[in-house]
């Protein structure tokens, strides 16, 4: 690819890229959230047109208008969102798009039957006639895998795929890579991951702002100066945890059931406790119950059966405002959804839970004064970038959006903090400040429950972990003591040993 | 004896009622596969029958009739796909507005399409004859309900298999449904979801257009004011309850249109109930089982509406 250029209105989004893939090789491709990977990627799978630039393969140029194009010419894509179709089986999915060999109709046993022989191939297990919707992550995985080598790929990209995997599946989709590389493929690994290009990958490529910072083999590579090209200045990879004096149990569960969206219950007898000055990590893969537990807490779900205890006070039951004036601060997973409201300017949505109190509001009337210099003090100590504090907070970047909900949070001085998935889609600088603050927060005493699919962030900031598995919780191990090997078996379903 | 005799003629008047029905509910099935909601079921199937209608007094041939109806409500959906779907306008309001204009246009037509620019209502025009199927119609009990119908009706019959094998059997098929659950991923694999929507949404328009002119050359034969009467409303009512799948809108057909039969014949029987209350029924009922249906939440969810319905689809949409 070369001088490609990808403008999206108010951003550059690719500025001049040249990159390029050899035969057998994998090449990672390595950047912040919006360093532009993705697009790049898109142009080059045809979903994006490129505004300048051309793209060569097997040195010809080549024009790529759509998936269509990209697939004829032996390219394929993983998305970082899987893109099944999950109402129908495994085969239906990799027929999809296909010609079949009965012409008009399906020929569903023939992709079966390949489907099989490729798995075979590859070790790529998965039963051709499931569902989709009936698969784990790790076998929907395996299906867009097969997917693209059932239509011939040889070059392959794959949009951050180990973003939602078990560190074990992880290592089945590594050794899954270099297999593939080993026949030939060619393989593009997008990641903002270092320990996994690191490990996976032959070059690397680092992008930041839309611009090429540099290409080098990864032998030559160390984690810090791949950070530090990555983020333009050097970066702290793990933060400092001092010991805390722990207090009182702050938050409670006993024995808690709920129901998940479905209606088939999501929890199934959870019980924790954490005290105050300690930070609880929840570990588990995505869709185990962490979110209905945390809606629970936050009063967004009701239990079917047992008791949250907040500061020693059974708070089941009780409205998310009634338990935000007793202390709770909460970080929820979708923060575009739950967390703020996009219309909104930042400093209204710095002052959503308070906006009815002093000394924000009197009576009807809201105390604009005191909210400008409340939002500007914010602004200033939680390191929000904004043009200005009545600045639409929708125009914000992800990690910006964070802070301000770190901000309007922490600020409340919470008794105890529920914080879910706080880094997720939030760049390597935003995260490093985030985890800063979580760590500040644990030492002013505040029970931290923090949820997140991230291994490396419950093991950095957690006193102890719990992980979750089918709505329960099938172990809690100390931070000291806890490896990784030994979480990821336990956020297979493994009990405790 | 009687009481079999009133059950076959109750069962006959099920069928009649319910094809015009059954033939709108499929149309929207196909265009809801699609990702596509249209609310116009209701202006597609009036323009339908009137144009249709128009068209067989005119000609004399009730096929030209069936056919004018049937590119009508093509042309009609054809409207609503080019701004749902190019301009990608709001589903919802344009399929509202599609009604409201078809309902205003085909009462307009009503007044002028007669003959000498006169109004059509209260002319006979050609209709479709009952067409008794040689020994099938002699079987007892079902053959003169099910095989003593029009033509129209025998072609129901034989499209209800082939909408649901086309459906789940068949590689555009199975390009259908992947654009209705997840456009994202069809265009992904290399499937045409604007060409695809574009195509089931005209055809949707002209299965209902083709209710259209069952009601006003075969169930009811002429013209007058909303002939339709709500039954475009209640198609969409049965898309839902049928959970999209051809066959099983079949069911939803059958009871409306028996509950409606139940109701002629008790009118027919001189009871005391007022007929207004009767003639409610049919549309009480639609209304409670869309109550129960969305009520049944887990059920709603896991066998529902495609995931995509009323989404329009932007590739380079940054979500």
């Amino acid at each position: 690819m070369r001088g490609i250029v990808k403008r999206f209105p108010g951003v550059l989004a690719n500025d001049r890229i040249d990159f390029d893939v050899r035969a057998g090789e994998i090449h990672a491709l390595l950047g912040e959230n919006g360093a532009g990977k993705t697009t790049l990627m898109n142009i080059l799978y045809g979903l994006y047109r490129p505004d300048q630039g051309q793209i060569l393969l097997n040195g010809r140029a080549v024009a790529i208008h759509s998936p269509a194009d990209a697939i004829r010419l032996g390219i394929g894509m993983i998305h970082q969102h899987f893109m099944l179709v999950p109402t129908l089986s495994v085969a239906e999915n990799v027929a999809l798009g296909l010609p079949s060999s009965r012409g008009f109709l399906l020929d569903l046993d023939v992709v079966t039957r390949r489907i099989r022989e490729l798995s075979n191939v590859y070790g790529l297990r998965v039963d051709p006639t499931a569902m989709v919707w009936q698969l784990a992550v790790g076998e929907q995985q395996r299906v867009e895998i097969l997917k693209a080598l059932y239509r011939g790929a040889d070059l392959l990209i794959l949009d951050e795929p180990t973003a939602v995997l078990t560190p074990q599946e992880v290592r089945e989709l590594f050794a899954t890579l270099r297999r593939m590389a080993g026949e030939g493929h060619s393989l593009i690994f997008i990641s903002h991951k270092l320990h996994e290009v690191l490990s996976i990958s032959d070059r690397v490529t680092v992008l930041r702002d839309g611009r090429v910072v540099k290409t080098l083999p990864t032998s030559e590579a160390t984690r810090e100066e791949l950070a530090r090209l990555m983020v333009g200045r050097e970066v702290l990879l793990r933060v400092e945890r001092s010991p805390v004096e722990l207090g009182d149990v702050r938050l409670s569960l006993k024995d808690l059931w709920a129901h998940g969206d479905k209606g088939v219950p999501a929890l199934r007898g959870v019980t924790l406790a954490v005290r105050a000055g300690e930070i609880l990590g929840i570990a588990g893969v995505s869709g185990n119950g962490q979110r209905e537990l945390a809606e629970v807490i936050a009063g967004l779900r009701t239990p079917s059966q047992g008791q949250v205890e907040i500061d020693g006070m059974d708070t089941t039951g009780w409205s998310p405002e009634r338990l935000l004036k007793h202390g709770l601060a909460y970080i929820p997973e979708e923060r575009m959804r739950d967390g703020v409201v996009r219309d909104f300017s930042v400093e209204e949505n710095l002052i959503l839970k308070d906006h009815v109190d002093r000394p924000f509001a009197s009576g009807i009337f809201m105390n604009f004064g005191t909210i400008a210099s409340y939002a500007d003090r914010l602004i200033e100590n939680f390191d929000i970038r904004t043009p200005s504090r009545d600045a639409p907070l929708k125009n914000l970047s992800g990690g910006n959006i964070q802070k301000i909900v770190l901000a309007r949070e922490l600020s409340r001085e919470p008794r105890v903090l529920v914080a879910a998935q706080p880094t997720r889609g939030v760049d390597i600088s935003a995260t490093e400040y985030i985890h800063q603050r979580l760590i500040a927060q644990r030492a002013k005493g505040t029970a931290t429950l923090l949820i997140s699919e991230d291994l490396d962030e419950i093991l950095n900031l957690s006193d102890r972990i719990a992980v979750m598995y089918e709505g329960q919780i099938v172990g809690v191990v100390d931070q000291r003591e806890a490896t990784v090997e030994q979480l990821g078996l336990m956020m297979a379903g493994a009990h405790k040993v | 004896m009687f009481a079999q005799g009133l059950w076959i003629s109750i069962l006959a008047i099920t069928i009649r009622a319910g094809t015009s029905l059954l033939f709108a509910t499929i149309g929207e099935i196909f265009t809801e596969r699609s990702g596509v909601l249209n609310l116009g079921v209701e202006g597609m199937m009036i323009m339908g029958a009137v144009c249709g209608f128009a068209a067989a007094f005119h000609t004399g041939n009730v096929w030209v009739g069936v056919v004018t109806a049937i590119i009508v409500g093509g042309l009609l959906a054809l409207i609503h796909a080019f701004l749902t779907i190019t301009l990608r306008a709001d589903q919802t309001v344009s399929g509202l507005a599609l009604t409201i204009f078809g309902s205003g246009l085909a009462s307009f037509l009503g007044q002028k399409l007669g003959p000498g620019g006169k109004p059509l209502v209260g002319m006979i025009g050609p209709k479709f004859a009952k067409l008794p199927l040689p020994g099938l119609s002699q079987l007892p009990v079902i053959g003169m309900p099910l095989f003593q119908q029009d033509v129209l009706t025998y072609f129901l019959y034989g499209l209800v298999p082939v909408a649901w094998f086309y459906l789940y059997k068949t590689r555009p098929g199975l390009h259908l449904r992947a654009v209705g659950e997840n456009p994202q991923t069809a265009d992904a694999m290399g499937v045409h979801v604007t060409g695809i929507r574009y195509l089931y949404t005209v055809i949707g328009g002209m299965l209902v257009g083709l209710g259209g002119a069952h009601l006003s050359l075969a169930y009811t034969p002429g013209w007058t004011e909303n002939l339709t009467a709500g039954r475009g409303w209640i198609a969409i009512a049965l898309v839902i309850f049928s959970t999209w799948d051809p066959v099983r809108a079949v069911l939803g057909a059958v009871l409306f249109g028996g509950i409606n039969a139940v109701q002629f014949r008790l009118q027919a029987a001189g009871t005391t109930i007022p007929a207004p209350f009767l003639g409610m029924l049919p549309y009480a009922f639609t209304v409670l089982v869309l109550v129960i249906i969305t009520w049944w939440e887990a059920f709603s969810k896991r066998v529902g509406a495609p995931a995509a319905l009323g989404l329009p689809y932007v590739r380079e949409e940054r979500v």
